[in-house]
């Protein structure tokens, strides 16, 4: 099975032989494929059907929250920490952020852009909260509580004296240029490093 | 009754080295019993232990030798079931202080032949370790693919990591924990209780004559069953429904049925289990802390064991060893930076989930074992 675009592009980046928390890693389809790298990749996950799926297929995965349980991890106990599509959703993103800086060098983050040119215009010709592929649930049960632009990041992460090292935009599965990322791009993944 | 369970011939080997035990005693030798499973292989790596539960035996996926009944984990082990004897080589030692086999109070005195007794020394759940290892040297077999248990199979597995941690590929630590509770140690005093208030106990010399403290060991097991079930199971299973009577006797037969179930279970296991060896086993299940020799930090049981890729499973409705307490072994092992997976199964039966229906574990220990292999 093709593994998702965003991770595609974080398992390119990724060097070989890296130590690797993946926050938030599901069923462990990252980590799998991160196995042909020799990368020795360790994986959170909140929902207990998916940890067992992850360890059912040899991966090593706690359950825990990512709003708490990054505490547990000493300070640089791997070479990257990687978060896809989850910052959204936690309680304090920019504590989370802290964290996984803490816990590694560089980090992996994802997440959809709320300032995507389709929400934009949900929101202005609709009036109401978009229900978009990448967010598709009614705001009333959404587990993203933290909508997040790609301008958002990137005031976050200056604010906290962090670099960017660089950045992957996606419009739909393919790469979106640069330019005027801010509206045209539906995704993005930043590499992260403590400033 | 005691007497005949010890007429039972069960596999084992007599090793003549001496075994120093924490309490600062020497056994001078040690009789260890034991079965295995599926075929060593070549170069001797696939070896797969499974250390028992508090009231487990050797008899892991064979029929019991006292009861005839299927092996304790059966469902779990055999050609292809997730501990698949197609491909591991598995062996199940009978704990030191147990009563199975393995050198325990029912073994007699070298000097006298008389049962030790209470001369037994007081031995611990790292002592029960110490003499799998001088069974698996006996056997050749350097290193294990993995240590494997439950319960108290749990905390063998930890202390086996603890100990050797260059003897052992992967640990599976379910059920389980890294130190006995306020709250498991009285209940197993309860059981202490019950068994040495027994006029049969004799001060633990009743090997020779026809009184056995049945009585007292049954109510031990009463009182340890309702431990392993939770409120929910026990609801479900028997609720306040009264037992072959439509109406309550005023008296005091077994009115309810979990009255009865709880009366039947305590009278079965006297027809398997040595009272001494229950009063041992629970002594040494009390004494266990992980992190006592290492002023309370748990992570230092762990310093040597990086290289271990431990596996910890909780039940939520284990209020015997909950979740927290798993959660802890989690903490400790990523503060070494140890490879650690943990999961919280939902299942209905309380601590007893590890032995019974429960698919999720199935595929997780099949998963646990597989990789890297």
């Amino acid at each position: 099975m093709a593994l998702r675009p965003d991770l595609a592009i974080i398992a390119d980046a990724l060097p070989s032989s890296a130590r690797v928390l993946d926050v938030g890693c599901g069923d462990g389809e990252l980590m799998v494929a991160l196995r042909g790298k020799g990368v020795d990749a360790r994986g959170l996950e909140i929902d207990p059907a998916n940890v067992t799926a992850a360890i059912a297929r040899g991966q090593s995965v706690v359950q825990g929250d990512a709003n708490r349980d990054l505490a547990d991890y000493p300070d640089d106990a791997f070479d990257y920490a990687i978060l896809s599509q989850t910052l959204q959703t936690t309680e304090r993103p920019d504590r989370v952020v802290d964290e996984l800086l803490r816990i590694a060098p560089r980090a992996f983050v994802s997440f959809p852009n709320f300032a995507h040119w389709r929400i934009r215009l949900a929101l202005l010709w609709g009036g109401r909260m978009p229900v978009t592929r990448l967010l598709p649930v009614a705001w009333y049960e959404t587990p993203n509580i933290h909508h997040v632009t790609v301008s958002d990041f990137r005031d976050l992460v200056r604010d906290r004296g962090i670099r960017v090292e660089r950045v992957w935009h996606l419009s739909g599965d393919k790469p979106a240029s640069d330019a005027a990322a801010s509206w045209r791009a539906e995704h993005a993944i930043f590499l992260i490093a403590r400033g | 009754m005691a007497s005949l369970l010890h007429q039972i011939q069960h596999q084992g080997v007599t090793i003549n080295a001496p075994l120093p035990l924490d309490s600062g005693q020497v056994l001078p030798s040690v009789t260890i019993a034991w079965q295995s499973y599926g075929t060593l292989n070549a170069d001797r790596s696939n070896a797969v232990l499974i250390c028992h539960a508090l009231t487990g035996d050797q008899y892991v996926a064979s029929d019991h030798p006292a009861t005839g009944k299927p092996g304790w984990w059966a469902r779990m082990v055999g050609p292809g079931k997730p501990i698949d004897t197609d491909r591991f080589h598995v062996i199940c030692a009978n704990v030191l202080g147990s009563c199975m086999g393995t050198s325990g109070p029912a073994t007699p005195d070298a000097a006298t032949g008389a049962p030790l007794g209470m001369a037994f020394p007081v031995i611990t759940i790292t002592d029960m370790v110490r003499a799998q290892a001088m069974l698996l040297d006996h056997l050749g077999i350097s290193r294990l693919h993995a240590v494997v248990g439950g319960s108290m199979g749990g905390m063998q597995t930890l202390a086996w990591a603890a100990t050797y941690p260059e003897r052992l590929a992967s640990a599976l630590v379910i059920a389980s924990a890294a130190r006995h509770s306020a709250q498991n140690i009285a209940f197993h005093e309860v059981g202490r209780q019950a068994i040495m208030a027994d006029p049969d106990w004799q001060d633990g010399q009743y090997y020779g004559s026809a009184r056995a403290p049945t009585k007292g060991l049954a109510v031990a097991r009463m009182a340890a069953h309702i431990t392993y079930l939770s409120e929910e199971g026990l609801t479900e299973k028997f609720g306040r429904r009264l037992q072959a009577r439509d109406i309550k006797s005023f008296g005091f037969d077994a009115d309810f049925q979990v009255e009865s179930y709880l009366r039947h279970q305590g009278l079965a296991f006297t027809d398997r289990f040595d009272a001494n060896a229950y009063l041992y086993i629970t002594r040494a299940m009390d004494y266990f802390d992980l992190a006592d020799p290492h002023d309370g930090r748990l992570a230092g049981a762990f310093a040597t064991a990086k290289d271990v890729r431990f596996t910890l499973v909780s039940f939520d409705t284990d209020w015997l060893y909950p979740t927290s307490e798993s959660r802890r072994i989690v903490q400790a092992l990523q503060s070494v930076g140890a490879a650690a997976s943990f999961v919280e199964l939902s299942a209905p039966f309380g601590h007893d989930s590890f032995l019974l229906d429960v698919p999720a574990l199935d595929r997780l220990v099949a998963g646990a074992l597989g990789s890297g292999f």
